[in-house]
Formats: C-alpha cells, sequence, structure tokens
C-alpha cells in the first residue's frame, strides 16, 4: 500500500475534506505543485484554481479554492481556502454567467467600477470554468 | 391573610410574565439554533489556522514578523467580548470575572492594562469598575461582519506595533453546549506555540514565493478569523444562556403562581368558614 498522508480541506464556511491521501495537487502563488507523502514544509498561497487529491486505493477528488493558503508538514496538509467547493458542485452555467457579467463590466470601463476586484472575479471564473472543463466527467 | 381579590391579580400579573419569558425563551431557542449553525462553520477554520500559526510560531523562520517577537510585558491588551443586552444569566458575569481575576494578576506584578471591549455589558462593567478602554465597539447583530470589528481591534493591533502594548489577550465565552458557556482567555499576540513544550525547532518552511508576505496575510487573517469566531460564539453562548435562564424563569413564575394559589384557596376557604360559622352562631343566638 503507498504511503499516505493526512491532507484536511477547510473553507471559511466549512471542513470541506480530511482524510488520508496518497497525493495532493494545487495550484500555489506561482505555480502547479504536487506533495507525497513527507514532503518538507512549506509554505504558500494559492491561486483560484483546482485541488486535486488521489485517494487512499487510487480513486481521484476534485475540489475548486478560490484562493487563501497551504501548510504542508511532513504528516499533515492544511489547505486554508478562502472559499472552497467540490469539483461536482460548480455549476458551469453559473461561472460562465459571473465571468460574462465581470468582462462586461470591464468593458464598460465606468469610472465607478473597483478594477481590482473585477479582475479578481475574472481570474477566479476563468479558473471556475478551467476545473469545469478538465475535470468534467 | 391577605385578601382573595389581591392574591388573584397578584396571580395574573405573574401569568403575564411567564407568557413573556416564555415567548423570550423560544425566540431564544430558534436564534440559537442559527447561531449554533454560523458558530459550528467557522470553527474548522479558526481551528486550523491557529494550528498553523502555532507551527509557524515553533518554526525559526527567516523572517519574523512582529507579532511573533516576544517583548519584556510591562502592558496589556485585553479584548473582552461580551453581549450587548442582558437577561441571559451569569454568561458575562462569568466571563468579567474570569477576566478581572486574570487582569489582577498582572496589575498586582506592576503591569498596566489597555481593554478593548465588544459588546454593552462589558463597556457598561468597565466603566464602573475601571480601567483604560481604548477602544470599544457595541451593537454587534446575530450575523457579525468581520468589518464591523476590525474597527476597533486595530487600534489593538496599532498600539502593539508601535510597542505600546506588549501583549494582547482574548477574552470571550467558548460554547461546550447548551447548558455549559466556558469563559476563557487566551493569548492572542504574540503568537504562542501553543501547548508544545518542545524547544523551539530548528527547521524552516520553504515559502513560495516570499516568506514576508506570506507571513504577514497569513496572520493577517489568523487574527481576523480568532476575533470573528469568538463573537460569532459569543452570540452562540448568548443565545443559549439566554433560553437557559428564561426557562428557568418560566418554571419559577410557574412554582410562584402554584403557590399563591394555595394561599388564595386557603384565603377563600376560611372565609367562606368563617362566613357559616357567623352564621351558624348567629342563629343560635336567636
Amino acid at each position: 500500500m503507498a504511503a499516505t498522508v493526512h491532507c484536511s480541506i477547510v473553507s471559511a464556511e466549512k471542513e470541506i475534506f480530511s482524510g488520508q491521501v496518497e497525493m495532493v495537487v494545487a495550484s500555489g502563488t506561482i505555480g502547479e505543485l504536487g506533495f507525497y507523502p513527507g514532503h518538507t514544509p512549506l509554505l504558500t498561497g494559492v491561486k483560484p484554481g483546482p485541488i486535486r487529491l488521489k485517494l487512499e486505493g487510487g480513486e481521484e477528488e476534485i475540489f475548486f479554492a478560490s484562493g487563501g493558503y497551504i501548510e504542508v508538514q511532513q504528516t499533515s496538509i492544511t489547505v486554508l481556502a478562502d472559499t472552497a467547493l467540490r469539483a461536482d458542485d460548480l455549476d458551469e452555467a453559473a461561472a460562465q454567467a459571473a465571468s460574462d457579467k465581470a468582462e462586461q463590466e470591464l468593458a464598460d470601463n465606468r469610472s465607478d467600477i473597483d478594477f481590482g476586484r473585477v479582475q479578481a472575479d475574472i481570474q477566479e471564473t476563468a479558473a471556475m470554468l478551467r476545473t469545469i472543463r478538465k475535470y468534467r466527467k | 391573610m391577605a385578601n382573595a381579590k389581591e392574591l388573584r391579580k397578584q396571580i395574573g400579573s405573574i401569568k403575564n410574565t411567564q407568557k413573556i419569558t416564555s415567548a423570550m425563551e423560544m425566540v431564544a431557542a430558534s436564534k440559537m439554533r442559527k447561531a449554533q449553525e454560523r458558530m459550528s462553520k467557522g470553527r474548522p477554520y479558526s481551528d486550523h489556522i491557529r494550528t498553523v500559526i502555532s507551527h509557524v510560531a515553533m518554526a525559526s523562520p527567516e523572517y519574523r514578523h512582529q507579532f511573533m517577537i516576544e517583548r519584556e510585558v510591562k502592558r496589556i491588551g485585553y479584548i473582552v467580548v461580551t453581549t450587548d443586552k442582558g437577561l441571559c444569566g451569569g454568561l458575562n458575569i462569568n466571563l468579567l470575572k474570569a477576566t478581572v481575576k486574570d487582569i489582577k494578576n498582572w496589575v498586582d506584578d506592576g503591569i498596566e492594562i489597555d481593554l478593548c471591549l465588544i459588546g454593552n455589558k462589558g463597556a457598561q462593567f468597565f466603566k464602573s469598575y475601571g480601567g483604560n478602554v481604548v477602544a470599544a465597539s457595541s451593537h454587534v447583530s446575530e450575523n457579525p461582519q468581520m468589518s464591523d470589528l476590525i474597527g476597533s481591534i486595530k487600534v489593538m493591533l496599532d498600539s502593539f506595533e508601535q510597542g505600546n502594548i506588549d501583549k494582547i489577550f482574548l477574552s470571550n465565552n467558548v460554547f461546550v453546549n447548551t447548558m455549559t458557556q466556558k469563559p476563557t482567555i487566551k493569548q492572542l499576540v504574540p503568537l504562542d506555540a501553543e501547548d508544545e513544550g518542545a524547544e523551539r525547532a530548528r527547521w524552516d518552511y520553504i515559502y513560495e514565493p516570499d516568506a514576508r508576505q506570506l507571513i504577514e496575510g497569513l496572520v493577517t487573517r489568523y487574527l481576523e478569523s480568532q476575533v470573528y469566531q469568538a463573537v460569532v460564539e459569543n452570540v452562540a453562548c448568548e443565545q443559549a444562556a439566554k433560553m437557559i435562564a428564561m426557562k428557568s424563569a418560566t418554571d419559577n413564575a410557574g412554582d410562584l403562581v402554584d403557590e399563591l394559589e394555595l394561599v388564595m384557596n386557603n384565603a377563600r376557604q376560611a372565609a367562606i368558614t368563617q362566613e357559616l360559622s357567623e352564621i351558624v352562631s348567629g342563629a343560635a343566638a336567636v
């Protein structure tokens, strides 16, 4: 049996996953990262994107995190997400609509929009859509 | 013996009070459910971030955040979370007692205290007790928003950064279950490696991309989540305590009514007996 490490994903709203996993793949601030059990301690930010867990026995589970932090210890991996969802719960239509809305806001080029927020929205929804398309069953 | 009419009036008014308290009990019960849900949602995040922070505090990071450095203690800040309204049993009193006891220990060592109060009850208490209140916020709703709290907390954190205070404690009630709320005081900054007696480890994280930026972000998130959780937890405690207090008030009112009804019946019976004996003795005299 492959070695496992305890992984928990918590968002500000709830604990979304907790259990033993064989591998975690996440999108860190400066690129995709993969963690196997026994990884050296690491602290990084999370970009909006998928988090892929390889469960005991090889099954995979996909989550979506909109940002946050990951702490890696040799025996545990903790994902502190701002918001996190199971990828299956992502709604493509809603994500597409939100993405369109944000892009429209940007295109309108009005002076009263919060530029930073709109850009963050665009990034987040784009990452959501990427996740959906990549892992749709 | 009091006359029956007066007693009847008294019973009526107690029954009215009973109606009010039982209504308040039901309101508190439904609010408690919501508050409890909110609290349990936030708990995993605040627990996990606390563990992560205590790991960070134990490591020997290349960048040491201000909040991670222990200083000699001259002045201490307390953030005390109380409720806005009363009628919730001993909840606030227990918390304030525990806090004051803690404060007294420091004061005896010649250390000064600053207070940041969230909630009306704490503000009222410290107004009469005395104490240097640097910030206060009240009317925190049942669904508190981080933005409502951040202002008063910032005063404390700023004053820590400027070196005016050297430690900050957070004092609030922790929800154990509906019957039990535990006053708790924990250290917020400097970050402590909690309950791990091990010496500062000689390891460090790999930081991606940058230690300073990461730790600053994480620490901010940590403080926000701790304070937010404390307030949410306090709301759940308040509703639970209020429910219990109102339940016992309703029960007490019931007992009082029973007692008074007994007295009233006695009085009525005595009056009837007296009247009868008057009639009988009147008849015998004729």
